[in-house]
């Protein structure tokens, strides 16, 4: 599903500038080292958490709070919208605007609903007296997960605006490499997501 | 006599508002002149909204210097504090306030822009670039930085200063211990200026990795160029670790949230390894770029290629891999297995195998060779006994049951300061009179020079041998005073006055500027040095698109090449000119500088509100950015060709 | 200018050798140097083995930069060897990669054998433990086995290796007794140990090295060695006649204040072990044991 080979490959004859082609390449590299960057940032938010996790100052505890059938529908949501999301991207190779739209818009749909479920989760946890005032281990819990709900917010609002640029200007290299970026952003937030489902989730009722 | 001179100064509140006042003045003064000589527009479409690498390298260099001044007063009040033994010109609390400030400005706010400056001025000419990868997120990151370094330098007008230290270590930095809004203008401060760190590393890879001018592979790339390569691959690994540790500790003082606390199952510990995750591999970040500078100073000055430059490239690697597995040393005393403590120690030790390398390939580069004793060669030549000796204590504190006496002691105070000063502060100094020329069209006056190098370089002796000797009297750090009967009175009165004969380095290099603007020598050739890198084929001061023609490269030191080719009647091959491609200026960078100012303050204050709009400015900024068609624009082939004429003289 | 060029580098050198001098020295102020048990006693070792180590290269340096600087000054008529494009020397590269592997080697193994050293009790007596909480700007040490508890101040029979288990009820601090040994932090929630012993008497300055706020350049503590049958008269005289330590008078000591030496009666039996509970203490599921080195704080 994750892009492998580097680039999207445009329809040529939309090509209008000069320096189009190698631009876009350097972009792609410069997102991939973004990328990495972020992923040391998540890396050292889980590394807080593993160490905090336990820390409940009497307070509930990962086995009590986790509801498995909701962070079971969050992840299946999003493991379906990254698929969308590469369906959008699909399309952008063979040039068909309209399904590459239709298909973006489904993934920023299911983003939503994921941000939903998430912001109602911590609602819920909230009012139960689980806040991330409560204990390390909430504070712990409440900030890698939100800073991953964040990094999904962002990542909406970014396609929305990808979408809106692809309305105005059609696909050409520059557009085509934004949603190309969307999208390698989009997967690596799929990544993420599955590593806390596996850690923060799973290890959390496992106990 | 002179202490109770000193004594009767004693009031620094009054010293601080006299401070703020003469700060406050400055600013109008700008203020008035900016409106008096009509330069407002010309500050605006120049420099605020320029995205041009040259200018934003400008630009940090000025904040560089004007920071070291801060920082610098900051270590001269210390020095005075400590000058003798109880004494009362600073309290506990204003000691505290300017021993943070000193670190924290001197690393984040002047050691970073200050390579900043170099990346920005040096690598897109060393490497045959028009511009850096991305422009316009160079000028952003400019402009983070200059709003973090704002927010913190707020501080000292508004009051409050952070007090707990560089390293801002909790359960202190939390809000039982240090409350008011101190420690946060630390954490938010550098927060923004690290975004903007991360953006620079990220856009300078790129840069070095996609834009080299045909035919330089990466093997024949000048050394301070891959120097800079290291150091951006430590710069995108080790930052993200500092912005966690800030920003939990942030939410530990805004939003009560548990991280580091010592109730509620926080883990300070946890900060600390977060800290120095970052921290340790930042003094590399600061330190290769130093390195990549005296290899071009070196090789220029002994008119000899660089002496096993494999080697070179080698050890740079070598050091970027082996900061990542340092940083325990930072507190082999804080319960660490002897495992771990072994393991660290080792690592700590094997850093000074590449860097022992890289000295001798320094001094063998000299070896056979004819050096020319200018004043970037002369802080390179100073640089070599100061740093092998830094270099050597560096070594005696990796020795894990060795650091658990030398741990906060004076001797580690002198040992970083050896190495932070006499590497990186003098690799940077090099660095600004080797490229000065280049970038601003004259020298520096050598006279003048000469006076602040033997002032700061004798003052740093006599300010930190003593150091050392105090860290063998036991003589801990960041105490505001010690008393009479522990005997440090006499080496801590050495150390202070030269740390004064520092300071009057500081001016002279200060004075050698200002006097140069007017009086320093014109560089017509654009090699005054006799260069060896693709800079110095360019005119003094480079033109806004850089290069005319994209040269082709085919050894190292690739302009000496072509000098000798052109001696022997063998002209470089050139491809025909063609209209030239610049991005456009942008007045959005500054904005979402602001933005993030206006939020970090709002933050700083608990002011949610203001807080908000700033981060609402920073999305409409990010939107306003995605959505613009921003194709920039060409410079025809007549206009370069007129330029041209006109710079080169011809 | 020229003359002075190379002159000034001298001077760096004779600046410098204070240094290695002051590492042999064994005058009164220099109390590194002047160890007063076998914990400090290692640590000196090591500090002259490292710096006669690091001197091998060092001086080279210094001695082969003031060599070229002078035989390859551009001036007029120099007649040394001028190879602008000699660039390699597979023999010199072996050399200067090879000596510094060397002295790593050398060191990192004389490191690594005292580190774990180190762990371990200094001597074979039978130890004595003091419990040590640093709080905001004082020290207090409690004595388990004679339940006494003194601030700023202990006492410790000499000959006898000494296990001070550290924490701190306060912003973390650092216990340093420079002549019996180096440091180890305090921190809340966390029990450290650290093995010390002296082998003579005296009265050692101890101090907090790990700042701490605005009181902590006070935060200084004294250790006075005495022999064994001194030190037992002095736990009975403050048995006898201090005053004891309630939870009160606790909690009104860990308030951020400078204060005098005191001595204590008794304090009571779970002071140390709630303190170290309350502040996070709880977490660590492995109580210390007696003579394992202990885990890496980031484990849980």
């Amino acid at each position: 599903m994750v892009e492998t080979t580097g680039r999207p490959i445009p329809d040529p004859k939309s090509s209008k500038h000069l320096h189009g082609t190698e631009e876009e390449e350097k972009n792609i590299l410069g997102f991939w080292i973004f990328l990495s960057t972020d992923l040391v940032l998540f890396a050292c938010l889980f590394a807080t958490y593993l160490v905090l996790r336990t820390h409940t100052d009497g307070g509930p505890t990962t086995a009590q709070l986790f509801d498995i059938p909701m962070f079971t529908l969050e992840t299946f949501i999003l493991l379906t919208s990254s698929f969308t999301c590469g369906l959008a991207v699909r399309e952008m190779r063979y040039n068909n605007l309209r399904r590459l739209l239709g298909w973006l818009a489904v993934t920023v749909l299911l983003g939503l609903i994921f941000v939903g479920i998430e912001a109602s989760e911590f609602l819920s946890y909230s009012s139960e007296g689980a806040t991330m005032q409560r204990s390390a281990f909430l504070s712990g819990f409440f900030t890698l997960v939100g800073t991953h709900g964040l990094h999904v917010s962002l990542g909406i609002v970014w396609m929305i605006s990808v979408g809106i640029q692809l309305l105005r200007d059609r696909i050409h290299p520059t557009t085509a490499r934004k949603l190309f970026n969307a999208g390698l952003y989009w997967h690596f937030l799929d990544v993420v997501w599955v590593m806390i489902y596996t850690v923060v989730y799973l290890m959390g009722v496992m106990k | 006599m002179l202490k109770s001179l000193i004594s009767y100064l004693q009031n620094a509140n009054l010293m601080i508002q006299i401070s703020a006042v003469a700060i406050i003045l400055t600013l109008v003064g700008i203020v008035f002149a900016l409106t008096y000589f009509k330069k407002w527009g010309w500050l605006w479409r120049e420099w605020i909204t320029t995205v041009d690498h040259k200018k934003i390298g400008i630009m940090y260099l000025v904040c560089a210097l004007l920071m070291f001044f801060r920082g610098g007063v900051d270590a001269l009040l210390m020095r005075t504090q400590l000058a003798f033994p109880n004494l009362h010109f600073l309290n506990a609390q204003h000691y505290d306030e300017i021993f943070t400030t000193h670190g924290t400005i001197m690393i984040l706010f002047m050691a970073m822009p200050f390579i900043f400056a170099m990346f920005n001025l040096v690598v897109p000419l060393q490497i045959g670039a028009r511009d850096v990868a991305f422009p316009f997120l160079n000028a952003v990151s400019f402009w983070l930085f200059f709003f973090g370094a704002m927010l913190f330098n707020l501080s000292f007008v508004l009051g409050g200063s952070p007090d707990a230290g560089w390293v801002g270590y909790p359960p202190l930095s939390e809000l039982p211990y240090s409350p008011g809004p101190g420690v946060n203008y630390y954490v938010l401060g550098i927060q923004i200026s690290g975004i903007g760190s991360i953006a620079t590393g990220i856009n300078f890879i790129v840069t070095i990795l996609k834009m080299r001018a045909p035919g330089m592979t990466l093997m024949r790339m000048p050394l301070f160029t891959w120097s800079v390569l290291a150091s951006c691959i430590v710069i995108i690994f080790a930052f993200p670790a500092l912005t966690v540790a800030l920003a939990l500790l942030g939410m530990d003082r805004i939003f009560g949230t548990h991280f580091f606390t010592m109730l509620h199952g926080g883990n300070p510990m946890m900060y600390i390894n977060l800290f120095w995750v970052w921290g340790h591999p930042e003094v590399y970040i600061v330190i290769l770029p130093a390195y990549g500078i005296f290899s071009e100073v070196v090789s220029t000055f002994c008119r000899k290629y660089i002496f096993g430059y494999k080697s070179m490239v080698v050890s740079l690697m070598m050091i970027s891999i082996i900061s990542y597995f340092v940083w325990v040393h930072h507190f082999f005393t804080m319960g660490a297995g002897p495992g771990v403590n072994s393991f660290f120690a080792v690592a700590s030790m094997a850093v000074g195998i590449p860097t022992g390398v890289k000295v001798f390939n320094w001094l063998f580069t000299m070896f056979r060779g004819r050096i020319r004793i200018t004043l970037p060669m002369l802080w390179t030549l100073a640089f070599i006994p100061c740093f092998a000796v830094g270099g050597a204590t560096g070594i005696m504190l990796a020795v894990a049951p060795a650091d658990y006496q030398f741990h906060n002691s004076y001797f580690l105070i002198a040992h970083f300061h050896q190495v932070l000063i006499g590497g990186v502060v003098y690799g940077l100094l090099a660095g600004m009179y080797f490229w000065w020329p280049k970038i601003l069209g004259f020298k520096l006056n050598e006279t003048l020079g000469k006076w602040a190098f033997w002032f700061f370089n004798l003052g740093f002796y006599v300010c930190f041998m003593p150091q050392y000797a105090l860290g063998f009297m036991g003589m801990t750090r960041r105490v505001y005073t010690y008393p009479a009967e522990s005997g440090w009175g006499t080496l801590n009165f050495v150390s202070t006055i030269g740390a004064f004969m520092m300071g009057i380095g500081f001016l002279f290099i200060v004075a050698q500027i200002l006097y140069s603007i007017r009086h320093g020598e014109r560089d017509t050739t654009g090699d005054p040095w006799d260069g060896r890198t693709l800079e110095w084929s360019l005119p003094s001061p480079v033109p806004h698109y850089n290069f005319a023609q994209i040269p082709v490269v085919d050894d190292m030191d690739a302009w000496w090449k072509m000098k000798q080719q052109q001696k022997e009647g063998i002209q470089p091959q050139k491809e025909p000119l063609k209209p030239i491609h610049m991005p456009s200026p942008s007045s959005l960078p500054f904005f979402m500088g602001l933005a993030f100012f206006i939020c970090g303050f709002g933050l700083v204050f608990n002011q949610f509100t203001i807080a908000t709009i700033g981060l609402i400015g920073v999305v409409i900024c990010m939107l306003w950015r995605s959505l613009e068609k921003d194709t920039g624009y060409y410079i025809s082939v007549e206009e370069i060709k007129k330029n041209e004429a006109a710079v080169r003289g011809l | 200018m020229k003359k002075t060029g190379i002159s000034s580098r001298l001077k760096k050198l004779l600046l410098c050798s204070p240094l290695l001098f002051l590492l042999t020295g064994c005058s009164d102020k220099y109390i590194l140097l002047n160890p007063a048990g076998p914990v400090a006693q290692t640590e000196h070792r090591l500090i002259l083995l490292s710096a006669i180590l690091v001197a091998i290269v060092v001086i080279p340096v210094i001695v082969l930069l003031v060599f070229i600087v002078i035989r390859y000054r551009e001036r007029p008529g120099n007649q040394a060897p001028y190879q602008p494009n000699w660039t390699d020397s597979k023999i010199l590269e072996v050399i200067w990669w090879g000596i510094p592997i060397l002295i790593v080697a050398i060191l990192g193994f004389a490191t690594v054998r005292d580190t774990f050293a180190l762990t371990r009790p200094p001597s074979e007596q039978k130890p004595i433990t003091i419990q040590v909480v640093s709080l905001d700007w004082k020290w207090l040490f409690l004595y388990p086995d004679s339940n006494i508890a003194t601030v700023n101040y202990c006492e410790i029979p000499t000959g006898v290796p000494v296990q001070f288990v550290l924490t701190a009820d306060a912003p973390m601090n650092s216990f340093w007794v420079p002549q019996l040994g180096g440091q180890e932090y305090t921190m809340p929630g966390m029990e450290m140990r650290l093995w010390l012993q002296a082998d003579r008497e005296g009265v050692f300055e101890g101090r907090g090295a790990n700042f701490t706020g605005k009181g902590f350049a006070h935060m200084n503590f004294q250790v006075v060695a005495k022999p064994q049958s001194e030190f037992a008269s002095w736990v009975k005289k403050v048995k006898g006649s201090a005053p004891s330590l309630t939870q009160e008078k606790y909690d009104l000591l860990a308030k951020p204040s400078v204060v005098n030496k005191q001595s204590y009666s008794s304090y009571p039996p779970a002071l140390y072990q709630n303190t170290v509970n309350k502040n996070g203490g709880i977490y660590w599921h492995h109580p210390m044991p007696m003579n394992e080195p202990h885990q890496m704080p980031m484990e849980n």
